[in-house]
C-alpha cells in the first residue's frame, strides 16, 4: 500500500482522511498517481457508486488506467497534468448539482489544488473526502518571491523561481494550496545544510 | 499637547529616535520579573493621561514617518494589503471607526464632517482633505481599508466571524513581527497561530478565541505582546527576511545598546457594527535597550525576563543566538533589588541603579 503515516504537526497542516462511501447524487473523483488505489479500494466496498462517477485522473507515470477503466465509471478522463485537467474540473464543478460528493486522492499538491477549486465552487472543504497516497512531496510557495515550486521532496530546496535556498515549513495555506518556504541562510549566507527527504 | 512629528527613517540609515516623552510613555510589556504566555486581555477604555492607552488609536511623534514607510512598503509589495471579496463592508466599518475616533480624540489633527453619506475627511499631519461618499468605493483612491490604514499607525487584521471561529480575511500588514498576510489570509484563528510554540498546549488560543468572539460593540479590548528587533526596522516581514535577517548578526557589545530594540505590540480588538467582523489593530512601538535602561525598574526587569525566558520562546521570537550578548549588556543594569508590580516606570518611587 502506498500510504504514509504523517507525524503529528501544527494546526495549519492539513489532515488527510480515508475514503468512505457516502450517498450522493453524483461522484467526482480527482486523483493523481497512486491516488488511483484509493478509488479502487473504495470501489471494492461500494461498487454501485461507479455508475454515477466522474473520474479525473493524472497518472504521473503510473499505470492504473486499465484498472480504473474496469470500474466502468460514468466518465473517465486521463490527463497529462493537473493544469491540463483544470478547465474540465472547473466545468464539472460549475455544472454540479446538489448532492455531488467530491473525493480527492493522491499527492498533497493535487488534493490541495482540487480542494481549492471545489471550495471556490461553494463546497465546504470539510465536506470533501480526501485520502493521501503515494508521494509525500509538497507544493511550496516561496514567501519571498511568491513563486510556487511543485513536488518538492527535499528540505532545504532551491526556489525554482528566485533561486533562494528555502527550508520547508509545515505552515500551510488552503487558499494557496501550498506550504511555506523560507530562506534558510539569511543569517549565514551560503551556509546551507545537505538536503534530506522531508520526513527523514 | 501638540505633537511634534519626527522626520525619521525605519530602514537604511535608521534615524528613528524616541524623544523623552515617547520613552516615558513606552508600553513596557512586563508587569512582573518573568514572562509566560497568557491571554492577558483587559478592556480598552482609555488609560492614564498621556499613555498609549488613553486614545482609541494612539497617534505619536512617529506618525508621519511611519506612514511614509508604509507607503514605501506598499509600493514595493502591494500584497501587504489585501481584502477578500466579502470583506469590503468590514473595510467601511474600519474606516468609520478610525475617522470617528481620531476626529473626536484629536480634534486639532483630524476632522470628519458628515452630511448623510457625503463625508469630508481632513488629516492635517498628512495634508489630506478628501470628500467622498460613504459605502461607495469609486469615490476613494483605494479600497476603504487601505485608504484609512495608509493613514493610521499599526498593522490591521480584519477578522470575519463565522462557524464558531475567526477568519483573517482582510488586512494591512507592513510592520509585522515576521508573519505574512499574503500567506495567512483566509486562515482561521488556530491556523494562523499554528506556528506559535507552547501556547496551543496551554489552551491559550481556545480561551482567547472564546473571549474575542464575545467582544461587543463599544466594548473594545486590548493586550500587549512583544519581541526583539535589531535596528528600528518596522518591516520585519518574512517576505523581506532574506534581506534583513543578516542584520541580526551585526550586534556587538559596543553597539547593542543602540541597535537592539524591544518591539512591543499594543493589540486592540473592536467589534464592527455592520459586518459583525472584528478589527484587530496591532500597533508596533520600538525602544532601544539604551533608552530603556534609563528607567531603573525596566533595566532590572528586562534582564530577569530575558534571562529566564524558556529557550523555545527565545527561539520563536528570533533572539536565541543573541541572548548571551543581551544578557552581558542587561546584567549591568540589574542590581538585584526588587521591582514594583505593574508596567509603569515608577521613576519617582523606584530606587536608582545601585551598582
Amino acid at each position: 500500500m502506498s500510504t504514509f503515516a504523517f507525524p503529528p504537526s501544527i494546526k495549519s497542516r492539513p489532515v488527510w482522511g480515508s475514503f468512505e462511501p457516502q450517498s450522493g447524487s453524483a461522484y467526482l473523483f480527482v486523483a493523481d498517481a497512486e491516488g488511483a488505489e484509493a478509488i479502487l479500494d473504495l470501489a471494492k466496498v461500494a461498487p454501485a457508486l461507479m455508475a454515477s462517477a466522474h473520474i479525473i485522473y493524472i497518472p504521473k507515470g503510473t499505470d492504473f488506467e486499465t484498472a480504473l477503466r474496469a470500474l466502468n465509471p460514468a466518465q473517465l478522463y486521463v490527463g497529462p497534468s493537473y493544469a491540463a485537467s483544470l478547465p474540465r474540473l472547473r466545468k464539472t464543478l460549475e455544472d454540479a448539482k446538489m448532492g455531488l460528493q467530491v473525493y480527492l486522492s493522491g499527492s498533497e499538491g493535487l488534493m490541495g489544488q482540487a480542494m481549492r477549486e471545489a471550495a471556490e465552487a461553494g463546497i465546504p472543504h470539510a465536506a470533501i473526502q480526501t485520502e493521501h497516497r503515494g508521494s509525500v512531496a509538497r507544493r511550496m510557495q516561496c514567501v519571498h518571491c511568491k513563486g510556487i515550486t511543485e513536488d518538492v521532496a527535499v528540505d532545504p530546496f532551491v526556489c525554482s523561481h528566485c533561486g533562494l535556498n528555502l527550508f520547508v515549513r509545515d505552515h500551510y495555506s488552503r487558499r494557496l494550496a501550498a506550504y511555506q518556504g523560507v530562506c534558510i541562510d539569511a543569517e549565514a549566507p551560503g551556509c546551507v545544510p545537505e538536503p534530506k527527504g522531508i520526513y527523514e | 499637547m501638540t505633537i511634534q512629528f519626527n522626520d525619521e527613517t525605519f530602514r537604511d540609515d535608521y534615524t528613528f529616535r524616541n524623544s523623552d516623552w515617547a520613552l516615558k510613555r513606552f508600553p513596557f510589556p512586563f508587569h512582573e520579573d518573568s514572562y509566560m504566555y497568557s491571554v492577558n486581555m483587559e478592556q480598552h477604555r482609555g488609560g492614564p493621561e498621556g499613555s498609549v492607552y488613553e486614545k482609541r488609536f494612539d497617534v505619536d511623534e512617529h506618525y508621519v514617518s511611519e506612514m511614509r514607510d508604509r507607503a514605501q512598503v506598499l509600493s514595493e509589495d502591494p500584497l501587504r494589503c489585501q481584502s477578500l471579496p466579502h470583506m469590503t463592508l468590514a473595510g467601511w466599518d474600519v474606516l468609520e471607526l478610525i475617522m470617528v475616533s481620531k476626529s473626536e480624540d484629536y480634534p486639532d489633527l483630524f476632522e470628519l464632517h458628515r452630511d448623510g453619506n457625503r463625508w469630508r475627511w481632513i488629516n492635517k499631519p498628512l495634508g489630506i482633505d478628501d470628500t467622498f461618499t460613504f459605502l461607495d468605493e469609486a469615490t476613494l483612491p483605494y479600497g476603504p481599508l487601505e485608504y484609512i490604514t495608509r493613514q493610521t499607525q499599526g498593522d490591521f487584521a480584519v477578522l470575519d466571524q463565522r462557524d464558531d471561529n475567526l477568519w483573517m480575511d482582510a488586512g494591512m500588514v507592513t510592520t509585522q513581527a515576521d508573519w505574512s498576510l499574503d500567506f495567512d489570509i483566509g486562515m482561521n484563528f488556530f491556523e494562523w497561530h499554528a506556528p506559535v510554540p507552547m501556547a496551543h498546549e496551554k489552551g491559550i488560543f481556545v480561551r482567547a478565541l472564546k473571549f474575542l468572539m464575545n467582544i461587543q460593540q463599544g466594548a473594545p479590548a486590548r493586550r500587549l505582546n512583544w519581541t526583539m528587533t535589531v535596528n528600528p526596522l518596522l518591516d520585519t516581514s518574512p517576505e523581506n527576511y532574506h534581506k534583513w535577517g543578516i542584520q541580526k548578526t551585526t550586534l556587538t557589545p559596543e553597539n547593542i545598546g543602540a541597535k537592539q530594540h524591544l518591539r512591543v505590540e499594543l493589540q486592540t480588538f473592536f467589534r464592527l457594527p455592520r459586518s459583525n467582523a472584528l478589527v484587530f489593530p496591532i500597533r508596533c512601538y520600538l525602544c532601544s535597550f539604551q533608552d530603556l535602561m534609563t528607567v531603573p525598574k525596566w533595566g532590572r526587569r528586562l534582564h530577569r525576563v530575558v534571562r529566564d525566558l524558556p529557550a523555545e520562546l527565545a527561539t520563536y521570537k528570533g533572539f536565541i543566538d543573541n541572548r548571551p550578548l543581551m544578557l552581558d549588556y542587561l546584567s549591568g543594569f540589574d542590581d538585584g533589588l526588587p521591582t514594583s508590580p505593574g508596567i509603569w516606570p515608577d521613576l519617582e518611587t523606584e530606587p536608582p541603579l545601585a551598582k
